[in-house]
């Protein structure tokens, strides 16, 4: 009997390590990256103020001139505009599927919305030259610098339709699956009881959902959208074939009006890993510039995170937060 | 000890097909042969019954009995599930609920409801009280501030809260918050106010002053109350009625149902040898 009670509470005790020893190993694997990133970049990045690094949009490696500008402002703008063309249909579809569509319906599209999240980026990418370079090209470009150019930003054409608009508008496709997903599962997890009382005091369904189930969940929302802005930032391949270029002749966002441009093509970090890495003819002497370059993708991708989760602290405290996702 | 009824006996006897609008002195709901069923599985059996202007009814019977069903029938809760389906009248102040013509969120601000499960929106306690007055349109902040303190105060927790209005409901005992629900179902005035087992996670204290809250509201409010506990419909219930397996056995005073049984089920349920 004493035998037995022993055996259970050392299974129990090496369970416990167990699980902490791995989960210690991915914080530690994730400090190990950080800091190999930054010892390999070292020579670049040390050699040089780091704000002439961020803020200078010259690159020219035989001339020592290492501006990461141009990179940093691509991949901010091109992932805000997808997170922008993103969200709001994936709200509107999350919320009619967990609020309004009936039981079957949704059952039937959850398995649609996996395969979605399941397919390749690069098989995105080519869907962006398909469809979408096509459709800004023929369709969109000419018919919003016609009769929406009162919008400034809407009134140029671009001649070739690989623009900072098509790669946006294949992430914003790509994370739709993952946006909708997470906001689905968040806005079921609220209890039925809040929604019965909110009918219950004659609110219609809009209403209970715009003023009970949806505020209360912000937090656990903004949750979600920052996993899919994180993947957002990080992903190169379907940007590689809809409009990012290794040195574009302007940036995409300037001091001209409209400031930020939809049309122009854009560099981007994640296609300059690439770029450098493997496409300069003197790979060893190229290491710290790729390396400095996933360092500040990495760093991107923190900030980004970071700015989302002080964001979502700031509306737990607004809001109490019900299900504590 | 008990009220006895002043008003119409209950359950009706007669039925007026097409009655005009019941004028003040006559029942604030009446049900006429109600049939209820999710999906097939029949939940109420032909319930005639009718619920008097400011009495407290109770309805009592074993779990599954339906009398969840028939009090969700009244502010038409039971449409929120697939595959309902009803035949009978209900009539609400005269106006018969299942009408085509009828606005449910309009039968549900008069048909006010408090659950089981405390459920407190995730606001603060004035916001919460507020929200039936805001969703009706109110907007003045001076109007909105009585309506809060007027509800509160007649849920008996003003005292309780008066300084931390501001401060989440969440933070609220559950006997708090279950008074709170009954304040935020109050401040849209209605007409009838249902209650499915209010005090079920309650300690005695806080259901005694829920008892309390209760019988001082019924000058106000036609209230209509699900309890397990046949004490609690003994001490607060004018009218009780007694279901079981989807039937209405036997309905009247709360004295006589608990002295007189009509019924010998009824007399085994409440005296405790089944249910």
């Amino acid at each position: 009997m004493l035998n037995r009670l022993r055996f259970r509470q050392l299974k129990d005790r090496s369970a416990g390590l167990a699980m902490a020893v791995v989960a210690g190993l991915a914080a530690a694997l994730v400090m190990l990256i950080v800091v190999g990133l930054l010892t390999r970049s070292w020579p670049l990045l040390g050699s040089r103020p780091l704000g002439e690094l961020l803020t200078s949009s010259r690159w020219s490696p035989q001339r020592g001139e290492f501006g990461f500008l141009p990179f940093i402002l691509g991949t901010l703008w091109v992932t805000t505009l997808a997170m922008v063309l993103a969200v709001p249909p994936c709200l509107l579809s999350a919320i009619y599927l967990s609020e309004y569509a009936p039981r079957r319906l949704r059952e039937a599209i959850k398995p649609l919305l996996d395969l979605l999240a399941g397919i390749p980026s690069v098989v995105y990418g080519l869907w962006g030259v398909l469809v979408c370079v096509p459709l800004i090209r023929n369709t969109i470009a000419p018919w919003a610098s016609q009769r929406l150019s009162f919008i400034p930003m809407l009134a140029v054409d671009n001649p070739t339709g690989y623009s900072t608009l098509a790669g946006g508008i294949v992430l914003a496709v790509m994370v739709f699956p993952v946006i909708i997903s997470v906001t689905q599962e968040v806005i079921r997890a609220v209890p039925d009881g809040l929604r019965e009382a909110s009918l219950a005091l004659g609110a219609t369904k809009f209403e209970t959902t715009w003023r009970v189930v949806l505020p209360s969940l912000m937090p656990s929302i903004l949750t979600g959208l920052i996993l899919a802005m994180a993947r957002a930032a990080g992903e190169v391949a379907p940007l590689m074939l809809t409009g990012v270029v290794k040195l574009a002749p302007s940036l995409p966002v300037d001091g001209t009006p409209p400031y930020l441009h939809l049309e122009r093509k854009f560099m981007h970090l994640g296609f300059h890993i690439y770029d450098v890495g493997f496409q300069s003819p003197n790979v060893d002497a190229a290491r710290p510039m790729v390396f400095a370059t996933a360092f500040l993708l990495l760093a991107l991708v923190v900030a980004l995170n970071l700015t989302a989760i002080v964001l979502r602290r700031r509306l737990r405290r607004k809001y109490f937060s019900v299900t504590g996702l | 000890m008990f009220t006895a009824p002043k008003v119409a006996p209950f359950p009706r006897t007669s039925s007026s097909p097409g009655a005009p609008p019941a004028d003040a002195s006559g029942p604030m709901v009446e049900i006429e042969r109600l049939w209820f069923s999710y999906g097939g599985k029949v939940a109420l059996k032909d319930v005639s019954i009718t619920f008097p202007r400011n009495r407290i009814s109770a309805l009592i019977g074993p779990s599954g009995c339906g009398k969840t069903t028939l009090l969700r029938c009244l502010n038409r809760m039971n449409d929120l599930i697939d595959g309902v389906s009803h035949e009978g009248t209900i009539r609400v102040a005269g106006l018969d609920i299942y009408d085509p013509s009828m606005d449910v969120t309009d039968l549900r601000k008069r048909v006010g409801m408090v659950f089981q499960k405390s459920n407190p929106f995730p606001k603060t306690i004035y916001e919460n009280v507020a929200y039936g007055p805001r969703l009706q349109g109110v907007r003045s902040r001076r109007t909105l501030d009585e309506v809060v303190e007027r509800s509160l105060k007649s849920a008996a927790l003003w005292e309780e809260v008066k300084n931390r209005l501001h401060a989440p409901a969440l933070s609220l005992s559950g006997g708090q918050q279950q008074r709170l629900c009954i304040a935020r179902a109050i401040a849209v005035e209605p007409d009838v106010l249902l209650l499915d087992e209010p005090c079920s996670a309650l300690d005695p204290v806080a259901t005694a002053k829920i008892e309390e809250l209760l019988v001082g509201l019924k000058q106000k409010y036609t209230i209509v109350i699900v309890t397990h506990n046949i004490q609690q419909a003994a001490r607060i219930s004018d009218q009780t009625a007694f279901m079981l397996l989807g039937e209405l056995v036997e309905a009247g005073g709360t004295q006589q149902v608990f002295t007189t049984p009509r019924d010998p089920r009824t007399e085994a349920f409440i005296s405790g040898r089944f249910g």
